[in-house]
């Protein structure tokens, strides 16, 4: 099953990639006192994701040897930029991140499916709806900063 | 003569279960005047808390001389406490009245009129709009404005204006209360009433030390456990309240969780619930959504986790779960100790939630009362000026937004709903950051009562931010402003106000304000006028002049939604007793509890919120309702605990914790100004517990410092009955009585150490949990100025130590042979044994 275990690799490195990310954020704008405190909060989850992950990722392997899907790995957010703008490109950065591993969860789930693998199955899922949880909080974030940010940000 | 410092509820009129509270009329005037002296008696409502009770004004030679209780009141049937009696007047001639507006000259305030003063308000306002449009305008203010003020500064941001930078005071009081109803329920509204008190079986009162936070409500509690049928009481509180010794006495139980633990507390107790199979299941299937979910939610809480996680007995956890299971009728009841924690909407939902689960709502004697800590909080919140939409009115459906529309003729798009209403928290972060360039502040104080205090003077004080604050007195944040507005002040103006019950009163002007001091709506419809705000059809905006005009455009808006005032008028209101909304044809005089049959305005088209996710604070979109079709069900809405922001560590090992005393309001605006609160409790203080104080080598009264990553005070400490490793201390000490001391010396403003950090879904923020350090800095003289009356008290083993807290001015209390009909109480028509005694104090 090597692109099963591909996928699990990627589900892995794709919450870490968010986890550090959504850290970054949290540090870089911790100003923002919601922001900061949110942004730890969700990098857990992740954390927390990629913990149930590993008695798996031991049984298939996680397998980083096919280059294919290689191009699949997004870079996180080294750095934050700065401002409400900054902001707002960063929030939109982590909805990008949280995506790819929403639907990385929704394809491994289904490969779950398919082998009768009940554990995998419960962890994508549940994995999945918490991913959900996460991008509806940076789209509300996002709606309530769009405004202040475009319209009269002083560092515009 | 009754000493009401020294007697804080006054005498008992225990009275059985299911009958009607008895009457007891309390009266204070100023020394020297006696009530054949008095010309006037002007009706109004207390505004020193969020119970109202009804009073009526004594007015004598054109000045406020004191109050007495209304007897025909369904609020307080007579009785007024500490604060309404000596604390109601005295303000108002005190001679360091505001007089004329000021304006910021060469860095000073200088007083002047009102064409310049307005006039920089005005020229600085159309500046910005200009440059940068309304987001450049953030508007703060109370919880004791009238609601025709709310409602003229709600048409004035939203339509005339467009801006979403608008909240109160309110946000810090009773954002939470707002948000779990929302949540819940689908809209705002309590539940409940006071004459739950009379039917119920048990209370809870969660975080809520309600013998001093509106001590008429209590006194109509004890009215009820000092009788031969008591309900029983349970306490959820930290410190050990005249409430957690009630529940002692009743049989009850005191649950004193560790500081921000109340989520883990509450989901432990609904767990026993599902555990011991005390659940309605008819009821919950019929009038809930989400009960599967909630018992996933709540599993892992077993009585000995929570044990572990709260520091409280397992055994007493279970106790209260059974007292909470098996009463037939219970009333629960909410405040700050839950509201200005850690994960304050979900604990406060929690409550609902055990509510819900046994069916216990919308009958007499199983009531929610969430309340409010400020008097007219609950006016902010119906009518708009804390952000939300007036009448309950979902920012989120442009069906709501178009009602607005169509009542102010104007473009739905002015109408701020792009985004969610700015917060109080984040409306300061904005004017921090620069881009809220003109902020106004309408009586309230955040200098002094907002977190973190040294950052709320620099936002303030800083150039980039033109503020205007408009209040009685120079307050604190008023010497930051650069113009102050003199405003009129209760019993100097007219309007109406609603208590934490719903109900109305009608508060009429009794004397003139001092010197050039306006009216806030005055003030408000003034700069409106200078700017020039119209309608479409040219009209201006807003359409109206006086207070009895604005409350009728009010009733307007409010018709049809869940609360509905079209049924009340002033006329209406000037009868004998306050009216609770709902007022309209089908409830025409009014409504004492909702929900009882029991349909809550969750539809997707009626509600006021479609939800959020109680941990993140993340929106629930409408096509995700529309899918739940909750269709007048309520939500049960769970959450699973996380720790504090804020933990204990080796540098600053103990918990802070803010609250209130029963002898001051806010920031003693009023009552500091009033001998008997004043000398009851004149300056700060922080309480330690003999655990905590005896590892430190603290005594009563030495002076400590008390340190947070943000901040420090010095001020005296009480060995009190704070659990071991809390700290706790009032918030009502600023610095505008404290003349003689350099500002470096300043240093007892309990705000100087709490933190920038809110809930996500009420965004209340949070002052309850800060980690801090105590030490010693040298012996007091005496002991600590905090009251021994009530939860300030000293242990029992160590009261004799310290005098006892008294000396308040006369007043009497006359308890009425015959209880007056009061319209609406399920126990009219009970008859009881009238009680005859005439109370002490009555000469
Ligand atoms: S309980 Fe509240 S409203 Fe009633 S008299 Fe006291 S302060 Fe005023």
């Amino acid at each position: 099953m090597p692109h099963l275990s591909t996928y699990v690799g990627l589900a892995d490195h794709s919450e870490k990639t968010l986890a550090d990310s959504l850290r970054a954020v949290a540090e870089g704008h911790a100003a923002e006192a919601d922001v900061f405190h949110t942004c730890h909060l969700l990098a857990g989850w992740s954390d927390a994701h990629r913990e149930r992950l590993r008695p798996v990722v031991e049984r298939y392997g996680e397998d980083d040897s096919v280059t294919e899907p290689e191009r699949l790995h997004a870079d996180g957010l080294a750095e934050v930029r700065a401002g409400q703008v900054g902001l707002l490109r960063d929030l939109q950065d982590l909805h990008v991140l949280a995506t790819l591993v929403q639907t990385t969860w929704t394809v491994v789930a289904q490969g779950a499916q398919g082998l009768r693998d009940r554990e995998l199955l419960e962890i994508a899922t549940s994995a999945n709806a918490e991913t959900s949880r996460q991008l509806s909080w940076l789209n509300t974030r996002m709606k309530a900063a769009a405004p202040q940010a475009l319209i009269v940000d002083p560092a515009r | 003569m009754t000493d009401r410092i020294a007697d804080i509820w006054g005498e008992r009129t225990p009275h059985a279960k299911g009958t009607v509270w008895p009457a007891r009329v309390d009266l204070h005037l100023d020394e020297g005047v006696r009530e054949e002296d008095v010309e006037a008696w002007v009706p109004s409502a207390c505004v020193l808390c969020s119970n109202g009770c009804g009073c009526d004004i004594a007015v004598k030679d054109g000045r406020m001389v004191g109050v007495r209780g209304r007897a025909t009141d369904v609020v307080n049937h007579g009785r007024l406490g500490p604060k309404g009696l000596y604390g109601s007047t005295p303000w108002a001639s005190s001679p360091d009245r505001l007089r004329r507006p000021m304006v910021r000259e060469g860095g000073r305030l200088v007083e002047t009129d009102w064409e310049t003063a307005m006039g920089r308000v005005v020229q600085e306002s159309r500046r910005l709009l200009e440059e940068n449009g309304p987001l450049t305008h953030g508007f703060y203010t109370s919880g004791q404005l009238f609601l025709e003020e709310y409602y003229t500064l709600a048409v004035i941001g939203k339509a005339g204006l467009g801006t979403p930078h608008m909240d109160g005071n309110t946000r810090l009081c009773t954002a939470t209360s707002a948000a779990a109803f929302k949540e819940s329920f689908g809209a705002d509204g309590q539940p409940g009433s006071y004459t739950d008190i009379e039917h119920c079986d048990a209370i809870f009162l969660y975080g809520h030390n309600m013998a001093e936070t509106q001590t008429v409500l209590w006194a109509r509690i004890l009215d009820r456990t000092r009788a031969e049928d008591p309900p029983v009481v349970v306490c959820v509180d930290p410190r050990r309240t005249p409430v957690a010794e009630e529940a002692e006495r009743t049989g009850g139980v005191h649950l004193a969780p560790r500081v921000g633990t109340n989520l883990a507390l509450m989901n432990g107790l609904t767990r026993e619930l599902f555990e011991r199979g005390w659940i309605d299941e008819a009821w919950v299937a019929a009038h809930t959504i989400g009960v599967d979910d909630l018992r996933a939610v709540v599993e892992p809480y077993t009585p000995e986790e929570v044990a572990a996680t709260c520091g409280v007995d397992a055994g007493d956890l279970r106790r209260a779960a059974e007292i909470f299971g098996t009463s037939d009728n219970v009333l629960s009841t909410v405040l700050q100790g839950f509201y200005q924690s850690h994960q304050a909407t979900a604990s406060a939902v929690a409550v609902h939630n055990l509510h819900l689960l046994r069916g216990l709502i919308g009958r007499p004697g199983s009531g929610i009362l969430q309340m409010n800590g400020q008097p007219t909080a609950q006016n902010n919140r119906e009518c708009g000026a804390d952000g939300d939409l007036p009448g309950f009115r979902n920012w989120n459906n442009p069906r709501h937004v178009q009602e607005l529309a169509d009542l102010w003729n104007v473009d739905p798009l002015t109408i701020p709903h792009w985004a969610p209403p700015t917060n109080a928290m984040q409306i300061f972060g904005y004017a921090e950051q620069g881009s809220i360039e003109l902020l106004w502040i309408s009586a309230t104080n955040p200098a002094v009562s907002m977190p973190e205090s040294a950052r709320i003077r620099r936002i303030l004080g800083s150039d980039r931010c033109f503020v205007v604050v408009q209040d009685l007195f120079l307050t604190e944040t008023a010497q930051l402003a650069d113009v102050v507005l003199p405003a009129a002040g209760w019993g100097e103006k007219t309007g109406t106000f609603t208590n934490v019950n719903r109900t109305v009163h009608l508060s009429e002007k009794a004397v003139e304000p001092p010197g050039e001091a306006r009216s806030d709506l005055d003030i408000f419809l003034m700069y409106a006028r200078a700017m020039g705000f119209v309608d479409r059809a040219g009209d201006p905006l807003p359409s109206w002049n006086s207070p009895e005009e604005a409350f009728d455009a009010w009733r307007a808006a409010s018709a049809g939604r869940p609360v509905d005032y079209t049924g009340l008028s002033y006329d209406k209101l000037r009868g004998p007793t306050g009216i609770p909304w709902p007022v309209d044809e089908e409830a025409p005089e009014g409504t004492d509890r909702l929900y009882t049959d029991p349909v809550f305005p969750t539809d997707t088209d009626r509600c006021e919120t479609y939800g959020h996710d109680l941990v993140t604070g993340a929106a629930v979109t409408e096509q995700e309702h529309r899918a739940m079709a909750p269709n007048g069900r309520a939500f049960l809405k769970g959450a699973a605990y996380t720790p504090p922001h804020e933990e204990p560590s080796d540098d600053f090992p103990l918990l802070f914790t803010t609250g209130r005393t029963v002898y001051q309001f806010h920031t003693r605006t009023k009552t500091g100004r009033a001998r008997s609160l004043h000398e009851a409790a004149p300056d700060a203080w922080v309480e330690l517990s003999t655990t905590d104080a005896d590892a430190l080598g603290i005594s009563e009264g030495d002076v400590v410092r008390v340190e947070s990553p943000r901040g420090t005070i010095e001020v005296q400490a009480r060995i009190g009955q704070v659990m071991p490793g809390a700290v706790f201390a009032p918030f009502h000490y600023g610095s505008w009585d404290l003349d003689g001391l350099a500002p470096d010396q300043q240093h007892r403003q309990a705000n100087e150490l709490t933190m920038t950090v809110w809930d996500p879904v009420s965004k209340q923020p949070y002052f309850k949990t800060a980690a801090c350090r105590v030490t010693r800095v040298r012996a007091g003289d005496g002991p600590a100025p905090a009251p021994t009356t009530a939860a300030s008290a000293p242990p029992p083993a160590r009261r004799r130590a310290v005098p006892p807290t008294a000396g308040g001015g006369p007043t009497t209390s006359e308890v009425l042979p015959e209880t007056p009909t009061y319209p609406n109480d399920p126990a009219a028509g009970t008859s009881h044994p009238a009680p005859t005694r005439t109370i002490a104090g009555r000469s």
